[in-house]
Parts: C-alpha cells; sequence; structure tokens
C-alpha cells in the first residue's frame, strides 16, 4: 500500500516537473522568435528608410556618388541576406551600418544638408532605427544566452532532446562595437548596491586601459 | 532577469498583505473599543476589508489616470515629441516589453515618472524641463530608469501601496479626532476595567503608530526599488555616464516641482519636494536614495573617477521637442 503512494507521488511529482519545464523552454523560445520579430521589423524599417535618405542627399552630392553608390549596394545586399539565417544577416546588415556611418560623416561637410529639414528627421529617424536595431539585437542575444543555457542544462536538456528545442544562433555586431566597452557586463546589480564607492586616490586615471584579458599577455621566458 | 521580477512580485505581495493586516488590526482594535464586543470588532474588520479592496480596485484601474491628471502631464504622439517618442521605443525594445504611453509635464524642473498597472498598460511622464536640458544620452538613462520600474511591476506596487498606506492614515487620524473630540472616549472612561478599555489603549495606540510603520515599509522599499531600477535602467542602455550626467543635472537644478505633492512624491526619478540638497544618508522618511550615493555606484559601474562628471557640464545640445511639447 505504502509502495504504490510512493510511486504515485513520485510519478507526479515528475509530471509536475515535466510539465513546467516544458512550459519554460517553450515560453523561452517564443521569447526569442519574438525578440528576432523585432529585429526584423527594425531592419526593414532602415531598407525603408535609405532610398528617402539617398533620394534628399542626391541633390547635394554629387561629388560623392561613390558613398552614395555603396550604400545602395549594401542595402540591396542586406534585403538580399534577409533569407538566409541570422548569421548571415548580421554580416550584411553590419556592412550596412558602416555605409550609413561613412555618409553621415560626409553629410558633415555639406552645410546646406545639414541644415535640410527633410535631412534633419531622417537623420534622426535612422538614429532611433540604428539605436533600435541594437537594442532588440541586444534583447534577442539575451534571449537567445537564456535559452540556450536552459536547454543544455540539467534536467531541462533531456527534455529539451525529447521535444526538439534546438539551440539558436546569436545575432553578432560588428566589430567596430565592440571596441568600446562603457560598463562592467559582469555586474549584479545587487552586488553593485552594495559596493561602496572606490575612494578617489584608488581611482586609476585612464579607467578604460584597466582590463588587458590574461590571454593576450605574452609569456615571457 | 525574471528571477530578479518574480522575486520583486513574491515581495510585493508580501509587504501588500502586512499593510493589509495592519489596517485589518487596527479596524478590529476600533471596533472592539467603540463597541466593545468582538463581533462588533470582527463586522468592523470586515467592513475595512472590503473598503480596502474597493479603494484597491479604483487604484489599480484608476490610479494611472489620477496621478496623470494630477500632475496635468498631457499626452504627446510621435509628430509632437519626435526625439522623445523614439528614445522610449528604444527603451521598450531593450527592455522587451509594449510601447507605453508618453506625456509631458509642462514644467522647468527636470523629472520624470512611469505610472500604470502592468507593462501593458503603462504611461512614462517627463517634464519640458528635462526634454530641454538632456542631451540624447541623458533622456536615454532617465528613461531606462522608468521602464525598469514598468518592467519590475514597481509601478503596481507603488499605486497600490500608495492607496492602502493613505487609507491607514485617513482611518488612524479619523479616529484620534474622533476620540479626542467625540464622546466614545468619555462613555468608555465611566466603566473602565473591561475589554473594552484595554481594546481602547491598543486602538490608540495603533492609530498612532500604525500610519507610521505602512509609511516606513513603503519608503523603505522605495528607496530600495530607486537603486534597483538605476542598476536595471544601466542594463537596458550599457552605458551608466547616461543616467549618472541626467541625474547630476537634476541635482544641479535648483527649481522643485509644482505639480509634485507628498502622494506622488515617491513616483519620480529624483524627490521633486524641496530639501534636495546634498545628503550622505538616507532618512527613514524619505522616498528616494542621495541623489550622490547612486551618481556614485554608477559611476563605480563605469569605472571613472567622480572628475568624469565636472568635465562634461558644457550645455550640451537640447532634444527639440520640448518646444512643440
Amino acid at each position: 500500500m505504502i509502495a504504490v503512494i510512493v510511486v504515485i507521488v513520485i510519478v507526479v511529482i515528475l509530471a509536475i516537473g515535466l510539465w513546467t519545464t516544458y512550459n519554460g523552454l517553450v515560453r523561452r523560445r517564443n521569447q526569442v522568435d519574438n525578440a528576432w520579430s523585432q529585429i526584423d521589423v527594425q531592419l526593414k524599417r532602415r531598407h525603408d528608410l535609405i532610398p528617402n535618405l539617398v533620394e534628399s542627399v542626391k541633390g547635394y552630392m554629387q561629388f560623392e556618388q561613390d558613398t552614395l553608390t555603396k550604400v545602395t549596394n549594401a542595402r540591396a545586399a542586406a534585403v538580399a541576406a534577409g533569407a538566409q539565417g541570422p548569421a548571415a544577416q548580421a554580416q550584411a546588415e553590419n556592412t550596412l551600418t558602416q555605409t550609413l556611418r561613412s555618409l553621415f560623416a560626409v553629410v558633415e561637410n555639406y552645410p546646406d544638408l545639414k541644415a535640410n529639414q527633410n535631412v534633419i528627421s531622417l537623420q534622426e529617424e535612422l538614429t532611433t532605427t540604428e539605436n533600435k536595431i541594437s537594442f532588440a539585437r541586444q534583447f534577442y542575444n539575451d534571449s537567445v544566452m537564456s535559452y540556450n543555457t536552459q536547454i543544455q542544462s540539467f534536467p531541462a536538456n533531456t527534455i529539451a532532446g525529447m521535444f526538439n528545442f534546438t539551440p539558436r544562433q546569436f545575432f553578432e555586431g560588428d566589430a567596430a562595437d565592440r571596441e568600446v566597452p562603457k560598463v562592467d557586463l559582469g555586474m549584479a546589480p545587487a552586488v553593485q548596491m552594495q559596493q561602496p564607492p572606490a575612494p578617489q586616490a584608488q581611482q586609476p586615471p585612464q579607467p578604460q586601459a584597466q582590463q588587458p584579458p590574461a590571454s593576450q599577455q605574452p609569456p615571457t621566458q | 532577469m525574471y528571477e530578479q521580477i518574480a522575486r520583486n512580485k513574491r515581495d510585493s505581495v508580501f509587504l501588500v498583505a502586512i499593510i493589509v493586516a495592519v489596517l485589518l488590526t487596527l479596524g478590529f482594535a476600533i471596533g472592539v473599543a467603540y463597541f466593545r464586543t468582538y463581533t462588533a470588532g470582527v463586522g468592523l474588520l470586515g467592513v475595512f476589508g472590503i473598503v480596502a479592496i474597493v479603494w484597491s480596485l479604483i487604484g489599480y484601474y484608476g490610479g494611472a489616470g489620477i496621478v496623470l491628471a494630477a500632475s496635468h502631464a498631457q499626452q504627446v504622439t510621435r509628430e509632437q515629441a519626435p526625439v522623445l517618442w523614439n528614445v522610449v521605443e528604444e527603451m521598450s525594445i531593450a527592455a522587451g516589453i509594449p510601447m507605453p504611453a508618453v506625456y509631458v509635464i509642462n514644467d522647468a524642473a527636470p523629472n520624470a515618472f512611469a505610472t500604470g498597472r502592468d507593462p501593458k498598460h503603462a504611461s512614462v511622464a517627463v517634464t519640458a524641463g528635462l526634454l530641454q536640458m538632456m542631451s540624447r544620452d541623458e533622456l536615454q538613462g532617465v528613461i531606462a530608469h522608468e521602464m525598469s520600474h514598468v518592467r519590475n511591476f514597481d509601478i503596481r506596487f507603488a499605486t497600490m501601496v500608495g492607496v492602502l498606506v493613505g487609507m491607514i492614515a485617513l482611518i488612524a487620524d479619523f479616529f484620534l479626532r474622533s476620540t479626542i473630540f467625540g464622546g466614545f472616549g468619555r462613555r468608555d472612561s465611566n466603566n473602565s476595567g473591561g475589554a473594552g478599555a484595554i481594546f481602547f489603549l491598543i486602538a490608540i495606540v495603533l492609530a498612532i503608530l500604525a500610519p507610521f510603520f505602512a509609511l516606513l515599509v513603503q519608503m523603505a522599499i522605495s528607496r530600495h526599488r530607486e537603486y534597483l531600477a538605476d542598476a536595471s535602467g544601466v542594463e537596458l542602455t550599457r552605458n551608466p555616464l547616461g543616467l549618472a550626467h541626467a541625474l547630476q543635472r537634476i541635482a544641479g537644478d535648483p527649481n522643485s516641482l509644482r505639480v509634485a505633492t507628498r502622494a506622488t512624491a515617491h513616483l519620480y526619478i529624483a524627490n521633486p519636494l524641496k530639501g534636495r540638497k546634498a545628503k550622505e544618508t538616507a532618512g527613514l522618511f524619505d522616498t528616494h536614495p542621495p541623489i550622490q550615493k547612486r551618481i556614485d555606484i554608477l559611476l563605480a559601474m563605469a569605472h571613472a573617477g567622480p572628475d568624469t562628471l565636472t568635465s562634461q557640464t558644457a550645455p550640451q545640445v537640447a532634444p527639440s521637442d520640448a518646444a512643440g511639447a
């Protein structure tokens, strides 16, 4: 009798565990899909804005045809890469970001263009779209990491294997974006809150230069 | 991220339960003190319970509208304030929550708050002074802080606790006034020694202590959540200096916000009422931690020294939105 009850209890506990883990996996996978569609929306928005921008600046910039052509080509390549998965698309979109940056750098040289209301509002639109892409990417990558970690850890990995939850790709940023670490990404909010601010005397004068990765130190022999 | 939010929700339920328990105890004690039977105590407890539920429901569904109206906030469209709208949309994408309604308060003092009952029914309000004063990075820091309140369900908690604490204060006040000026006290002193007298004493002590206790709980949580929203705001922007600069500007501004009251002060990103001077420690009844301490923590996150701020105090490009609002 007791043995039967024990078995029933164990089965119920296992069933509840399976149920909650499965639902958790589905929730995280849906979040990844949703985050991806957010990136997609913003990328499309940028693709739609670029022809307008090129049209508005063309008249002023007869001598910069090269830059404009590069932007147009990069846009076409990015649109075409849309069907090739996150990794390929990220590559093409990063190229587009680079060409847009050089276009805006050139715009700085044309006072007429800088004062043009149409160009100003297009510039704000593209700035915010750039930001939205990078924030959507940040949210997507956080979601992917949480999902991938979940399906690779025990005991969820057994259930993930049973129901065919596969790891997702990250949407990689371009190298230029990674050069300026503005924040200590390893920080946990709770820890930071209790950490007293360091005394002024101990602050290094060049904070950026203080974290060379240990692996890059050449071994001296 | 989700664990933090789940913990926040659990804490909120626990604290609301404590405050409700205080409210019900107060109801029971006052009931017994007034009518000298336990049945009456239970009856009044029930009445208070029902009033608390109705009151909370009003606060839950109507609180955001009341707060926005009391602050003279006006809803703006994308066309009226494009930069503000874009920054809010950026942060809602970073936080993975729906786009909230955007409001502007026509006041020169720089400040901002968020309200609503959940991320689907949220509003973010900023003052015209804030828009005029802040660079895009700083505005982003402020909005990220507000969106963190939305994502962490702090806005629901602040509304609910505000409503309940207000109710406790009202009841306690009413009881104390009626004992001092009314006839119940005299009637009771005529036959001292019963359970009524003891409960009368308990009721008075409770009526005096309960509002302080409830307020203490509210303020302690409010300060804690400000630190948390700073930290999780930085998690969204990955740029602690933006918010640090913004707080520095807010601290340096001499104006106090005309539309803010004691009831809404705890909602804002920085204390909108007077006494914003640089303090070293937080008082028990402060709604916000000392602003300098918040800035120091943000600078520590950026591995930057205190000089970082002073070197960048030159006026920056102001968003053009303030004029259109």
